[in-house]
């Protein structure tokens, strides 16, 4: 008997050992599968140092990548959704809302605001994937307009960083509307010649895709990540039959002439930095004025 | 031209009662003729009892059974009401960067002696057309035919009336590598600053952007038993309640009917149908439309270009609830 006293003391001393080591300091790379330190990996923006794997990556680190260290103000912020269709499947609208505000901390998938890029105001709106697939409801639509106006008013160049599974099925027809209101709203930005980016991480798909995701003056991609309108789980069932490695990603979009370049994100800010420096700077030829009816950005 | 097809006449379940009373009548009729008896009495009886249940019926339909009257196999197409309710259809094809994109159809007609650019989503009607057509599910070369064609309507100051009927936009690997969400999105933005009046109809299914993509007009109206969702109520099934059973649960929640969409704000009118469905009697249906449509073309024919789009572009952007600051 005295044997199994024993050995159960030591085993419950490590068990008590291994609680104390907070949760989630250490994480699995989804990419290269070696274990990471967690804050060495949050510095690094979620990109694996020993693969370079694109971790998801929340909307205010995508604010915090893009943007000048403490120059971004917030806009909207407590911009929040209702719950029109009184929506009910396995669980309510309602609790869902509550339940992905408390995970993130955001009233709805998108954080929007004014920053400075390289000492450049912008505009700048990311989307968040872990609140509700970062889909899009009349908050995400609202804010991405609002953005937009912002930035036609003030000539400060938009940048939108999409990450969402599509449109927000518990806002039924009016999420669905939201893909043409961003879109009309975008419109009016192209008139006034104000330059547009738009960053896709993984995954962007459906009704975000089909509408101001697709709509950049520039599209930048991250590397491989799912950038398509039907996803392909779907595909599959309607063609019946698997699809090529590498389908949907962004160097096939790349290759199909969809997006304009495939950029590491750690590279992304300069990379934009350098576009604005082309878009924004001064005029090297005639330029129509804004109001000339005949031509149209 | 689209001819309706006679083959296999199908009725719905709760088409069927109604069915069984009228092909009664029509048994008591043939008695009549053939033997020389006098059957009016009976006939008016029943003549009575499937009005009745006909209104019953209809005054009472769920979001489902509206759903499956919008896929109705009877149902009239595009191509039935340009036939009903225009003159002078003259067919353009291609997108003119890779193919045609046959499940829409668009063209110049005249409408009450206007011409317009009309633009639908066409499915088919025999097996072989349904193939051809794709069921009307739409590739992107199917949407760059559409804004092509907006485009040379807004060219020539002509107006624009879409038809919306598809399942959605096809989720095929060509579709995609064509970029089907490009050309989705290119329509959007076009559309809501398209310098001529713009009317979308939804006349069957609203299937999401593949429907939406023809669907940002000055007025938006529906059918009174079309659908207009951002999900089919089996696909909605299929991901939040992980079971295709739940469809009817699926439907009533995505609030999709015509009904619906006005409550929300979504859509300015429904255009009534012939008591039992569009497909009871496609002419009628046609002529109500027909009406609907001139009307609304009469007062955003006054309208200047940049006050249509101006319209357009407001209409839209409010759309949405949320609160907050």
């Amino acid at each position: 008997m005295s044997w199994f006293t024993k050995v159960k003391k030591p085993l419950a001393a490590i068990s008590l050992r291994k609680k104390r080591i907070p949760e989630g300091v250490w994480v699995k790379c989804d990419g290269c599968k070696e274990i990471i330190y967690t804050p060495e990996l949050e510095r690094n923006f979620r990109v694996c140092l020993k693969c370079g794997f694109h971790h998801r990556l929340p909307a205010r680190g995508r604010v915090a990548l893009l943007t000048d260290s403490g120059t971004f103000e917030e806009r909207d912020r407590h911009l929040h959704p209702g719950d029109p269709l009184r929506f009910k499947d396995s669980k309510r609208y309602r609790d869902r809302i509550a339940d992905a505000q408390k995970k993130t901390g955001n009233e709805d998938a998108i954080v929007a605001g004014t920053a400075l890029l390289d000492g450049r105001p912008v505009e700048v709106a990311a989307l968040d994937f872990d609140y509700m697939g970062g889909s899009m409801g009349s908050v995400v639509g609202e804010k991405i307009t609002r953005a937009a106006d912002r930035a036609r008013l003030s000539r400060r160049p938009l940048i939108v960083a999409s990450c969402s599974g599509g449109a927000r099925m518990q806002e039924g027809i009016l999420s669905l509307m939201q893909m043409a209101k961003t879109s009309a709203a975008l419109g009016e930005l192209a008139e006034a010649r104000v330059p547009y980016i738009s960053v896709l991480a993984d995954p962007t798909s459906g009704g975000v895709t089909a509408s101001f995701a697709m709509l950049g003056d520039v599209i930048m991609a991250e590397p491989d990540a799912l950038i398509c309108f039907a996803g392909p789980r779907v595909i599959e069932q309607t063609i019946g039959e698997k699809l090529p490695a590498g389908f949907q990603r962004s160097e096939f979009l790349l290759k199909h002439g969809f997006v304009d370049m495939v950029v590491p994100r750690l590279e992304m800010k300069k990379t934009i930095s350098k576009l604005l420096g082309h878009l924004c700077g001064a005029q090297a030829c005639a330029q129509p004025e804004n109001d000339a009816p005949a031509h149209r950005a | 031209m689209a001819k309706r097809g006679t083959g296999t006449l199908t009725n719905l379940d709760f088409e069927e009662p109604i069915a069984e009373i009228e092909s009664k009548i029509g048994e008591l009729r043939e008695l009549s003729r053939r033997d020389g008896i006098d059957t009016t009495k009976e006939i008016r009886q029943l003549h009575k009892k499937v009005n009745k249940l006909r209104r019953e019926t209809f005054s009472k339909l769920t979001p489902w059974q509206r759903a499956r009257l919008a896929r109705h196999p009877l149902r009239p197409y595009t191509l039935d009401y340009v036939c009903y309710m225009t003159e002078d259809f003259i067919e353009q094809h291609g997108d003119r960067c890779f193919a045609d994109g046959v499940s829409i159809v668009g063209g110049f007609c005249r409408l009450d002696g206007r011409t317009v650019m009309l633009i639908g989503q066409q499915k088919g009607r025999t097996t072989k057309e349904k193939i051809e057509r794709n069921f009307g599910m739409t590739h992107p070369e199917g949407y760059r035919k559409a804004l092509r064609l907006m485009k040379l309507a807004e060219k020539f100051g002509r107006p624009v009336i879409t038809m919306m009927d598809t399942p959605g936009a096809y989720p095929g690997v060509g579709a995609e590598e064509r970029g089907q969400s490009e050309a989705i999105a290119r329509n959007l933005m076009e559309m809501s600053r398209l310098e001529v009046p713009v009317i979308s109809v939804v006349i069957g299914e609203g299937g999401s952007g593949g429907a939406l993509a023809l669907g940002v007009g000055n007025r938006v109206m529906m059918m009174e038993n079309a659908i207009y969702s951002v999900i089919s109520p089996e696909g909605c099934a299929a991901i939040l309640w992980k079971s295709v059973d739940k469809i009817e649960e699926a439907a009533e929640a995505l609030r999709l009917t015509a009904k619906d969409l006005l409550t929300l704000g979504v859509i300015d009118e429904i255009v009534k149908e012939p008591t039992g469905g569009a497909h009871k009697n496609p002419k009628i249906a046609a002529s109500i439309l027909r009406r609907v449509l001139r009307r609304n073309l009469d007062e955003l024919c006054k309208l200047k270009p940049d006050e249509l789009v101006a319209q357009r572009r407001a209409k839209f952007r409010s759309i949405g609830e949320f609160f907050g600051y």
